[in-house]
C-alpha cells in the first residue's frame, strides 16, 4: 500500500516567477516519473523567512502531497540535495489525521479562493490600484490559514 | 509587633483564583497539529522561541508531544525562528 507523503520545500529568492514555475515543474516530473501520484499541490509565493538562510531572507515556498512508494522520496529528496536552487526542503509522512487535516484546508483554500474570484468578478474594477490591494490582503488571508 | 506582622503573611494575599487548566486540542476535538501555520504554533512559545511546559499551557502530554514535534518542523522550515528577542511583539 502506497503512503502518502506531504513535501514542503524553499527556492531561492533569486528566481524569477518563470524560473521558480520550471524548478517546480522539474520537481513534479521526478515525481510522476517515479511513479507517485501527486494529490495536491500549493504554491504560497515568496515568503519572508524567520531567520536568514544562505543569507538570504525570503524564499519561494511551495507544496507537494503525493501517494507513493518509499523509494520516491529518496530519489525526490537526493535531486533536492543536488538542485542548488533549493534552500530548504521537508518531507513528513501522512497519517489518517495528517489526511483528514489536509483534505479539510484543502477545500477552505478552495472556498476562499472561489469566493475571492466571485468578489472580483462581482465588482467591476473602476481602477487598478484598490483591486490589487485586495488581492495582496487575501493572499496574506491564505498564508494564514 | 511581630505578632502583627506574622498575621498579615496568615492573611490570604489576593491572589487570583486558579482555574483549571485544560488540553485545548482535546476539549476542541484537534487530532492533527499543522506545522506549516507558524502563526497558530506561535501560542506554544515564548518570546524568545523556546516551546513552553505543558505546566504553563495545560496540554496533555500526547498533544504536548505533537505540539513540540511541529514546532521543530515549523523552525526547519523558517516558519518560526529557532531564537530571538520580542517574538510575540512581532
Amino acid at each position: 500500500m502506497a503512503n502518502q507523503y506531504e513535501t514542503v520545500f524553499i527556492m531561492t529568492p533569486v528566481l524569477s516567477e518563470d524560473q521558480m514555475k520550471e524548478t517546480v515543474q522539474k520537481f513534479e516530473k521526478i515525481l510522476t516519473n517515479k511513479g507517485a501520484e501527486i494529490v495536491h499541490q500549493e504554491n504560497w509565493g515568496l515568503r519572508k523567512l524567520e531567520y536568514p538562510i544562505q543569507k538570504k531572507s525570503s524564499g519561494f515556498y511551495h507544496l507537494f502531497e503525493f501517494k507513493g512508494e518509499g523509494d520516491v522520496v529518496a530519489e525526490l529528496e537526493l535531486q533536492f540535495r543536488r538542485d542548488e536552487r533549493i534552500m530548504r526542503f521537508l518531507t513528513v509522512s501522512m497519517d489518517k489525521y495528517a489526511i483528514a487535516y489536509a483534505e479539510k484546508r484543502r477545500n477552505l483554500r478552495n472556498e476562499k479562493a472561489a469566493k475571492a474570484q466571485e468578489e472580483t468578478v462581482a465588482t467591476p474594477e473602476p481602477v487598478e490600484a484598490p483591486a490589487v490591494a485586495e488581492e495582496v490582503n487575501n493572499e496574506s488571508q491564505t498564508e494564514q490559514e | 509587633m511581630a505578632q502583627q506582622s506574622d498575621i498579615k503573611y496568615i492573611a490570604p494575599v489576593a491572589v487570583d483564583i486558579q482555574r483549571k487548566k485544560y488540553c485545548r486540542f482535546k476539549k476542541s476535538g484537534i487530532k492533527y497539529i499543522d506545522y506549516k501555520d507558524g502563526e497558530f504554533l506561535k501560542k506554544f512559545v515564548n518570546e524568545q522561541g523556546k516551546i513552553l511546559p505543558r505546566r504553563l499551557t495545560g496540554t496533555s502530554l500526547k498533544y504536548q508531544k505533537k505540539v513540540a514535534q511541529a514546532v521543530k518542523r515549523a523552525r526547519h522550515l523558517a516558519l518560526l525562528p529557532f531564537v530571538t528577542d520580542n517574538l510575540k511583539t512581532n
